[in-house]
């Protein structure tokens, strides 16, 4: 609504930091994901009054507070719902959610699902670090089985939640995944999630290095993750390995490992990303270490489906239009009255 | 009715005061439609009037059976009338069910219509009689009523047997055939229903046939009346002098609908509505997602949470964010209103009270939410509370919310009911334009990008922080939860910090009480007894102290439709009075408050029954306290 007639201004990541001092434990994840995204603003077109940060409670949610946009910390697992709000009541604010895996999957995991099968025109930072980190080292909705925690002595009973997987089934448009420390693929991640209309969720793997480090080093790591990782492009096929020649190829409906080369394999026998796919999707979201290498990068993205802020204004404007006539005093008078004389 | 002579000749109408009508039957009926049509006929009358809508919580319970029966009650007079009534003059009762759980309401002399050909054995077992029981003819029902037995079900179908519908679709058409008949009783034009009848089935739903068949029904019960001497006598009850104007038919959850949308023509902001579904408030989201038009916006969320949540979210945004449900919703919306209060954003929640805790009595009225509108939120977390007093008056309050909880940037509760939500009175209509408007001022583009926006900075009037919109350049800030630095809006764990903050969200709201109406004392304010309701209850009280003045009692009453802030004058209009009764419709909340804050000795009168007080327990309960003071 703000949006000038002046020309953007060119801002630098620095411009985006805001005065209060960040307080996370040195060597946190979050610290890469943070400079990722000051660094990501200035090249998506936006000014910085019309960005808005929304979070709602842990260690990861302590973001708006440090960037110099607008922004809201809000309460426990409701992001999704205040940010809602603000789409609806001004559908021009580009909205980022930063969350964490315990915040938008355990309290959160209702209005993620159906802020996602609205596709309300939000960027959602999904900081996993597969813990609770701010109360201290309890499991949380993405540990995987048999962690031990405070909370789980003898080990946590509860199957993870799959961020991707439950994102793509709640009809989300937009599904990526990347790795704290890449700052390369994160940036260009968050700019093409800041081009997209609709709901875009990047789940990011993060670092918590004091309740449950190197919960990610299989995949993040310099010798890690060429072999346990596959970065997808769209078009491209998804070869990865040390020697990038390994890839994967679906063998009786399944994603499998292969090697060029090896068995007649060549390259043509590839799977090639089709990131407009969402059963290929599906199967990505499903690819995991140690069996297969995870996806990196843009699993899905389906541009068509409008915004549901935008659609809901559309509404509103057109019964403006189409019934112009009638005043608000017709309105409150309604159609039977009746007068009572002197 | 009981007012006046017989009149021997039946054609000839005697006049009466005042009566009360109860349409009840199955869910299914189609009594409340009955009932609505009736209460509109009677308003083009010139009658004052008031509606009670009696519900049951399942939407189509085995028919026949007495938890599926569904009633409305209209009381309409040639005088000033306040409450639905207390007792019924004439009850409808469409089969066994409704005349089971009705007939108790019908006063000694009244009339009893029944659909007879409804009195079978089935629907005798399903009502929980004994096969062999006749009920229309107990001793019991016979000598206490007058007992009409009326044909109804094997006339509807002789009569439309020639439309070739089907049996389900002439039945269907019953109630008409009752309210054709209820209309010559009362001598009461058949135009409007045909009218309306016209327009909606014919028109807007493009079913003439239906239409057609409801109109023959209808004006078959009239002609019932007219020609059987059936029903033994006639009455008409005269227009009543009510103040000259315009006027309308007006439920309180109708009321609240305009009131909100017009709210945001006055403040010239679009209103955006988030709800969920939950009765008896569902209304208000049905409404308001009818009136884009006038540029409100409605968002159906996927929980109460979300709904408060997203409200929130629009008002940090600019609009006017509004939230509605009952009381478990209110539950629901506690932690979000709490970090309304630290944001402090305005935001308004309609809470329709309904008889509780957890489901309780889902379509059955209540006030048992003033504590929680109060209290209800971790931490203290002071709210605006605003009660309507009438359905008319959800209008008045709801532009009132908005108005305080934009001067104060503190969330207003408003407390509705399930009594007033439904019930429906003639109102007449005000006046827009002599509504002041509602100012809200942003604080503008600051273009020095080296001078530091504080959004904690306060009004020196109103205590209360500017609300610096997004898309303003110059001004972006973070708002949050964690405890706020006044002024700077930093996080701040410091302890006379907390102190000061907490005053602060508590004195924005004790400010009010200077731009709100002192309370005013009716009555015989010299009187030594005071009695002081709040919200709905209004018309019972002035009714009760009305009757007991007229009888030679001394009383003095008051009505709070703010409860906080308080009006400025109340503690001391209650020093003057040596005995206060607060009538509730929960076990003393308001008394509690009462006592707490003033330090008197306030005495209730509580009746928590699902319903809104009679008359008669009122005026007993208050010559009960006076004469157990004196004797």
């Amino acid at each position: 609504m703000s949006s000038s007639d002046t020309a953007l201004p060119t801002y630098k990541p620095k411009d985006f930091a805001s005065d209060q001092d960040v307080r996370w434990c040195p060597g946190c994840g979050d610290y890469a994901v943070l400079a990722a995204v000051r660094k990501a603003l200035p090249n998506i077109g936006k000014r910085k009054e019309d960005i808005v940060f929304v979070s709602g409670i842990g260690c990861a949610a302590r973001f708006p507070y440090y960037m110099e946009t607008y922004g809201m910390h809000s309460i426990h697992g409701r992001a999704p719902a205040f940010a809602t709000g603000i789409k609806l009541a001004n559908p021009e604010l580009d909205v980022w959610l930063v969350s964490g895996d315990g915040d938008q999957f355990s309290i959160g995991g209702n209005h993620t699902i159906h802020a996602m099968r609205r596709n309300v025109g939000l960027r959602i930072l999904m900081l996993n670090n597969r813990i609770y980190g701010l109360t201290k080292g309890q499991y949380s909705p993405t540990s995987e089985r048999g962690k031990i925690t405070k909370s789980t002595p003898m080990g946590s009973l509860d199957q993870p939640v799959n961020p991707l997987a439950l994102a793509l089934a709640a009809e989300c448009t937009f599904v990526a995944r990347c790795i704290d420390i890449d700052a390369k693929t994160l940036t260009a991640t968050m700019e093409r999630a800041a081009e997209h209309e609709g709901c875009a969720f990047i789940e990011v793997y993060q670092d918590c290095n004091i309740f449950n480090h190197q919960a990610w080093f299989y995949a993040s790591q310099k010798n890690t993750r060429p072999s346990n990782t596959v970065d997808l492009m769209h078009g491209e096929p998804l070869i990865f390995g040390e020697e990038r020649n390994m890839g994967i190829a679906i063998i009786d409906g399944k994603a499998s490992v292969v090697t060029i080369g090896e068995d007649g394999v060549t390259e043509d026998d590839i799977l090639v990303h089709d990131e407009t796919d969402r059963s290929t999707a599906f199967l990505l979201a499903n690819m995991f270490h140690p069996e297969l290498p995870e996806a990196l990068g843009v699993l899905y993205c389906n541009p068509d489906r409008p915004a549901y802020e935008q659609a809901s204004h559309e509404q509103v404007v057109e019964a403006m239009a189409t019934n112009r006539e009638t005043d608000i005093a017709t309105l409150v008078a309604g159609h039977d009255t009746w007068m009572v004389e002197d | 009715m009981p007012d006046t002579s017989v009149d021997t000749q039946s054609t000839t109408p005697t006049q009466v005061e005042a009566v009360t009508v109860r349409f009840a039957g199955d869910s299914g009926d189609g009594m409340q439609l009955a009932g609505g049509q009736f209460t509109s006929t009677t308003a083009l009358v010139g009658n004052d009037f008031s509606t009670f809508p009696d519900y049951p919580a399942e939407i189509r319970a085995p028919r026949g059976t007495t938890f599926g029966v569904s009633g409305f009650q209209v009381h309409f007079a040639a005088r000033p009338i306040h409450t639905p009534g207390d007792a019924v003059d004439v009850l409808v009762a469409m089969n066994p069910a409704a005349l089971k759980t009705n007939v108790g309401d019908v006063r000694p002399g009244g009339m009893v219509i029944a659909d007879e050909d409804e009195f079978t054995k089935v629907n005798l077992k399903k009502a929980g009689y004994g096969p062999e029981d006749s009920p229309l003819d107990e001793p019991a029902i016979k000598d206490r009523c007058r007992v009409v037995r009326v044909p109804l079900s094997r006339m509807v179908r002789e009569k439309l047997s020639e439309t070739g519908q089907g049996a389900k679709e002439i039945d269907r058409c019953r109630n008409m055939f009752a309210l054709g008949m209820v209309c010559w009783l009362y001598d009461r034009p058949l135009e409007p229903t045909i009218e309306w009848l016209e327009s909606y089935f014919g028109r807007k739903k493009n079913l003439p046939a239906v239409a057609e068949m409801n109109v023959m029904a209808l004006k078959a019960g009239w002609a019932f009346g007219e020609t059987t001497e059936a029903i033994p006598e006639r009455y008409v009850v005269p227009a009543a002098d009510l103040p000259p104007g315009r006027y309308r038919k007006i439920s309180g959850n109708e009321a609240m609908v305009l009131g909100l949308a017009f709210a945001g023509e006055l403040a010239s902001k679009q209103v955006t509505y988030c709800g969920y579904p939950i009765t008896p408030a569902s209304d208000v989201l049905h409404g308001l997602a009818n009136l884009k038009r006038w540029g409100v916006q409605t968002f159906q969320a996927e929980d109460e949470i979300a709904a408060a949540c997203a409200a929130i979210g629009v008002s940090y945004a600019g609009g006017i964010g509004v939230t509605g449900t009952s009381g478990p919703g209110l539950a629901l919306k506690g932690e979000a209103l709490g970090l309304a209060v630290m944001l402090e954003l305005p935001i308004i929640v309609i809470d329709v009270q309904r008889a509780g805790p957890a489901t309780g009595m889902p379509t059955k009225t209540e006030q048992a939410d003033l504590l929680q509108a109060f209290y209800g939120r971790s931490g203290e977390a002071p709210c605006i509370v605003l009660a309507p007093s009438s359905p008319a008056d959800c209008f008045d309050m709801a532009i009132e919310a908005v108005r305080l909880s934009t001067r104060a940037m503190c969330p207003a509760i408003i407390l509705s009911d399930a009594g007033l939500a439904n019930g429906a009175e003639p109102w007449r209509i005000p006046d827009l334009k002599s509504i002041d408007a509602i100012e809200i001022n942003h604080p503008v583009a600051q273009s020095d990008d080296s001078e530091v926006f504080h959004p904690y900075e306060r009004d020196v009037e109103t205590q209360a922080r500017r609300w610096a919109i997004p898309g303003t350049p110059g001004l972006e800030h973070r708002v949050g939860g964690l405890e706020k630095e006044d002024v700077t809006g930093n996080v701040s764990y410091d302890g006379p910090n907390h102190q000061h903050m907490i005053h602060m969200r508590s004195a924005k709201i004790e400010r009010l009480a200077d731009v709100i109406p002192p309370i005013e004392v009716g009555g015989d304010t010299a009187a030594d007894t005071l009695v002081i309701g709040w919200g709905g209850t209004q018309g019972a009280i002035t009714s009760a102290v009305g009757r007991l003045r007229a009888d030679g009692v001394q009383l003095a009453s008051a009505h709070l439709r703010y409860l906080n802030p308080m009006p400025c004058n109340l503690g001391e209009v209650l020093a003057r009075y040596p005995r206060i009764i607060v009538p509730e419709i929960n076990s003393g909340q308001l008394q509690l408050l009462l006592r707490a804050q003033y330090l008197v000795n306030a005495q209730g009168i509580n009746v928590i029954q699902g319903r809104g007080f009679h008359v008669d327990e009122l005026v007993q309960g208050i010559q009960a306290i006076i004469e157990g003071a004196n004797g």
